[in-house]
Order: structure tokens, then sequence, then C-alpha cells
């Protein structure tokens, strides 16, 4: 991949920072970048659609952050990629200090028994022909658990955790004899089955029903805090965020444009994106309805050739000619923990 | 005129059949509808509110079981035309649908500007050239360039497909639309335009809307008046003012308390169990198996009750 231009900022972070086992950080993404090669006629370069575009951030254990952008920004091949199912094109995910493209087959299998995943579409992601107990005996096997009492001793724990008692009840159901909600709390069974020091949970709740969302973020929330998990949560719903993680990183266009703690992202959000977001987002109000919302003009970009400068420029309010359209904006510290990559803030 | 409302929908119902025995999926449901209002239905999946615009539309699959009740629209009782009637004088005409996932439902071989075009060409009686100027003023309405009359839906982001399917809708100039779920697939952003984009064809036009949804936060941003809708019955039909402010119906108190609010702090509450199955429902209140506020008489049909101009199906009340 030496043709490859690089054409985002130098790196954030030095890497001698201390990764081992015993440190704080979990999850280390140092300038990733996920591009997906165009052909012509199954052939032939036709360009590179850039997903992720130049990401770093430090997952601490036991810590929920949320990554919040719309569809198409990226956020999706960023989950995949720290899962190990996409190859960064350049950069690293580090993982309790090693480095998770160069795992060996023994080391992703500690891999995969180290993380999670939690799907968007529970019944999409359930094999409908296997009962609950198949499904989440499933992962032990795979993961080397010989003795089938251990194994059913974990699958009773497992569902026991995420409220499905009396566990005789449900074990030999399939999915599609389960109400959504309950599928999805099988989904987080099976994510939790192998006791993962980390959970990547993508969307879980936006297929379900609004009564049901809530309890599944109580639930997720609940088993982050007992097992000291860390968790990614992504979402397109900043009002569901709150409930849930410490930090926020905002995405659009394939790179992370504001960090924050969540009570100062939401009270005083400084990239104009942000802004823009937070004013989408509705509360029950009957006041709505009698006026309109003020909406950035156009559509995101391109990931295939990205405006010049900041990607938002072309939608910005607050474009500022001859900087924002010509340079890329680094990462601006406001309060020790509220970055924000946006020239406003030079 | 004036005097009548736009929709009434009187005792309507609407069973189907299957291999697990009957589902009421439209169970006596009233209500009515003014010019230039906007109803929103709330309710869970499974609650029967899609089945509510099939009943009203007549877009009925092969497994009806029974359908009966009135529907007028603009006064007139449309229940008893006969499908060629229904066909000719009330779909389109009378009141358009933008159906679930509008979006993906154009054709994908046919240039958007055709196909928002076809209902015109078959209700309105005009020429093609005819039907292509109202095409462009439509997509001025919604805010579609131009120049996408030309193109073919897979040319069109998601949102602007969206508004493809309702300049569709809007192109008959019905006064009534009806929308399944019109935002429930796309993004934060793309959500309060299209939001923006009905609430102006609303002021600009004078159309009505049913609007079907779940997502209770959005939906304000349209609602006159707010139906949730709970196993097959609307258990309450209230001002969205008064709705949104103060809920009566315990089920609709538990729906506003599990919404997620970006502005306030309060913690979202959940709604315990499930709702009951269609098929065999509960002899009493459909909701009791889950109300906090269950008392004796609950196990008896709560009544319709109508209370300042607010009716609500509640035992409480009574």
């Amino acid at each position: 991949m030496a043709e490859i231009k690089k054409v985002t900022q130098e790196k954030e972070h030095p890497m001698d920072i201390n990764l081992a086992e015993t440190s704080e950080i979990i999850l280390s993404v140092r300038d990733l970048h996920v591009w997906f090669e165009l052909r012509r006629f199954g052939f032939g370069h036709a360009g590179y659609v850039r997903a992720v575009d130049g990401v770093n951030f430090d997952l601490y254990r036991g810590e929920a952050i949320a990554i919040v952008g719309e569809s198409g920004c990226g956020k999706s091949s960023l989950m995949k990629t720290i899962l190990g199912l996409n190859k960064p094109t350049e950069g690293q995910v580090i993982f309790n200090g090693r480095d998770i493209s160069k795992l060996d087959v023994k080391g992703q299998s500690w891999f995969h028994s180290k993380v999670g995943y939690v799907q968007q579409d529970p019944y999409g992601a359930l094999p409908p022909f296997m009962d609950v107990e198949r499904i989440l005996s499933e992962p032990l096997i795979v993961g080397g658990i010989k003795d089938k009492e251990e194994r059913t001793s974990r699958i009773y724990k497992a569902l026991e955790d995420v409220k499905m008692s009396p566990v005789e009840d449900f074990l030999h159901k399939f999915p599609h004899m389960l109400s959504g909600g309950q599928q999805q709390r099988v989904v987080i069974a099976r994510a939790m089955i192998m006791q993962p020091k980390m959970i990547i949970a993508d969307e879980p709740v936006s297929m379900l029903d609004a009564s049901v969302r809530v309890e599944i973020l109580k639930l997720l929330s609940g088993l982050q805090q007992s097992y000291d998990l860390s968790v990614m949560y992504i979402t397109h719903d900043l009002s569901t965020v709150s409930y849930f993680s410490k930090r926020i990183f905002v995405m659009y266009a394939g790179q992370v444009v504001e960090k924050a703690p969540v009570r100062e992202l939401l009270n005083q959000p400084l990239h104009p994106y942000t802004g823009a977001l937070l004013e989408g987002t509705s509360d029950p109000d009957a006041n709505n309805a009698s006026t309109f919302k003020h909406v950035p003009p156009g559509e995101p970009p391109s990931l295939v050739t990205p405006p010049m400068g900041c990607r938002y420029h072309p939608r910005c309010e607050k474009m500022m000619a001859g900087l924002c359209d010509t340079e890329v904006p680094p990462e601006f510290v406001r309060d020790n923990d509220h970055l924000v990559s946006c020239w406003l803030y030079k | 005129m004036a005097d009548k409302p736009l929709l009434l929908v009187d005792d309507l119902v609407l069973y189907f059949r299957t291999t697990t025995g009957v589902v009421r999926a439209v169970d006596h449901v009233n209500f009515s509808l003014d010019y230039n209002k906007a109803v929103v239905v709330v309710g869970e999946s499974g609650c029967g509110k899609s089945s509510l615009t099939k009943a009203i539309l007549r877009l009925l699959p092969r497994n009806v079981d029974t359908y009966s009740g009135k529907v007028y629209l603009e006064g007139k009782d449309v229940m008893t035309y006969n499908e060629e009637e229904f066909r000719l004088k009330v779909r389109w005409v009378g009141m358009s649908m933008v159906p679930q996932a509008a979006m993906n439902s154009l054709n994908p071989v046919i240039k958007v500007g055709e196909q928002v075009a076809e209902p015109a060409l078959i209700h309105m009686g005009v020429t093609k050239t005819e039907a292509i100027d109202l095409v462009r003023k439509m997509f001025q309405h919604v805010g579609v360039p131009e120049v996408f009359i030309d193109r073919y839906p897979f040319e069109l982001s998601g949102g602007m497909r969206q508004r493809v399917a309702i300049a569709m809708a809007l192109v008959t100039s019905p006064n009534l639309i009806i929308l399944d779920e019109p935002t429930s697939a796309l993004d934060v952003l793309t959500q309060a335009n299209i939001f923006n984009v009905l609430k102006r064809i609303k002021k600009e036009l004078g159309t009505s809307f049913i609007l079907i949804t779940h997502d209770i936060a959005t939906s304000s941003e349209l609602a006159d008046e707010v139906a949730v809708m709970y196993a097959g019955q609307i258990v309450e039909l209230n001002d969205a003012h008064a709705f949104f402010k103060e809920p009566l119906h315990p089920y609709s108190r538990k729906l506003m308390a599990s919404v997620p609010r970006l502005r306030t702090e309060k913690e979202p509450e959940f709604i315990l169990g499930q709702p009951p199955s269609l098929v065999d429902l509960p002899k009493g209140c459909r909701f009791s198996a889950r109300c906090p506020l269950k008392f004796n008489r609950c196990i008896e049909d709560p009544p319709v009750i109508v209370k300042d101009g607010r009716t609500v199906r509640c035992w409480l009340y009574a």
C-alpha cells in the first residue's frame, strides 16, 4: 500500500506510551486509516473510499464511550476494523498491548474471547435454526471449553445476567419465538459468554420499540458496571448516549471532529456539526410543531473525493474562507477533556 | 362542508385470519380529523397502527376475516364504494399514502420524474407536459432540485428519495396524506429536514396528515393531536399540547416516560412485560397486565370516556 498518499496531520500519540496488559488503557487506536479500493470493471484502479481517515483515541478499562455520527460517516468501518474484520490500511489498533492486525491464529482466538460484539438487528444476527442453548454453546465450543457442565453453568449465568429467567423457559426456544427485546438479550448474552473485557455495541437498540429500548440500554449499562467492562456504543441517536457513556466522539466523513465528556458536549457543543446534530434531535414537546428546525444545507460529502481542508466546510455557516477550505484543522484542546477539530478554536 | 370533518372513522374493524387464529389488528377504532390538521398515531410495533392505515385506504391482504365500520371522507361514506369507484375517487385523489420505507419503494428503472407524474396522469387526466409541470411544482414544495426529474432513484440519497415519495403523494393534491413511519430509516439531520418539509406543506397547501410512528419525540414535530394505540384499540386521543403536558392513560404515561430526552437529566423508565397477543386478548382492559394502577374493575372492558374533549379508555376516569 505504499502508493497511498497520507493526507492527514501527523500522529498525535507517540508510540512510547506504556501499553502493557496492566495499563489503564485497554484499547488504543492510532492514526487509523481504513480505505477501500474502488475498481473499474473489476480491475483497474478507480480511487479509494476513505471510510476512516485518521482516527486516534484511547479507551480505558471500565469506560463506556459513544461514537455518534450519521450513516456513511465511517463509524461501522471503524468498529469492524477494531473487531479485526477489516485490515487497517494504515495505523494500528492495539488491544491489551498487542497489535490486532498482527495476531496469529492463537492470538486471534484470544482476541475474540476478550471482545464481545452486539449487533444492530438481533433477528438477523441469530441463526434461525438454532435454539438459544445451541446459540450460546457455539462460542464456548469454539473457544475451547470442553467440559459440558461448565458450558451449561456459563449459559445459565449469561442468561440470568441478561434477566432471562427462569432460564429453562428460554433454553429451547428458537429466535422467532422470542420478542425483539428478548432476541437482543440473547445477542448480549452471546457477547458476554466468553467473559470479555470489552463490548462493541453497534446501534443495539435502533431496531427495537421505544419501551424496550430503555430496558436494553439499562441492562447494558448494568453489565458494564458490574463486570467493569469497556464499552464502545455506536449510535446515531444523541438522546440515548447520556444514559450510558461518559465520553462522546462525534464522527463526520471518516474523521472524529469532537471528543468530550457527555454532559459537556450536550450543554456546550463546540463543533458546528455537533451543534447541528443537537438542534436536529427532538424532545417530545407540542411546541415543536409550530417552529421550523435549523438544518445545515447539503449532505455529507463523498468519501471518495472528500473536500479539501475541513470536511464540514461546504455546509458550515461559520466557514472562514482561505482557512477552512484549504487546511485541515488539527485537534484543539479545550478544558483538558474537550477536544475539537475546528479552526474556530485555534 | 365546513361543519363536517375531513375524515371520520366510525367503529372500524379489521381482523385477519391466520393459522393460529383471528388477529384483531384494528378493533373498533373511532376518530375524526379536521382540515389542515395532523394526527399522530403512536404505539409499539404490533399494536395495529399500520393495519389501521390499510383499513382506511382499503389496501387489504387476502386473509381478511372481518372488515367493517364506516369511513367518511369529506362527508361521503367511502365504505359503500365498490373497488373501482374507490380506486378512482378515493385513492390518490381523496387521500394518498407514503408507505413505510417509501424511499426503497421507488421503481429502480424508471426516472423519478416519471414516477411522480404517474398518479397525475392516471387520476387527473392531464397531458404529459402538464404532468411534468406539476412534478416541477411539487419538487419545489418538497425541496428537490428540478434537475432530479431526469434521474433514477439510485442516483439520489435516502433523504432525497423520501422527498420524492412525498412529492408523489402530493402530486394529485389530496386533502389527506397518510405517512407510515416516514423518517424512521433516516439520519437525524435528514429527519429534521423532512419534518420541515411536511410543516411547510401543511402551512402552504393546507393538507391534513395522519402520521404513523413509534417515535414520540419526532412525532411532536407535526402533531396537532395524538392518538395512542394499544393492542388494536385507540386508548387515548388528545390534543397535542395537553398530551405532551399530561398524558391521561397509564400506558401513555409509561410511553412518555420511556422516551430518552436530550435536554433533561431525568432517567427514562421502561414498561415491564409485553403487549398481549392480538389472537388471544385478555377479557378486560388490554393494558391491565402491565398497568401499575390496576384495580378490581379492570377485569371489565373499560369504556371510552370523553372528558373536556379528551378521549381516554380507562376506568380511572369513569
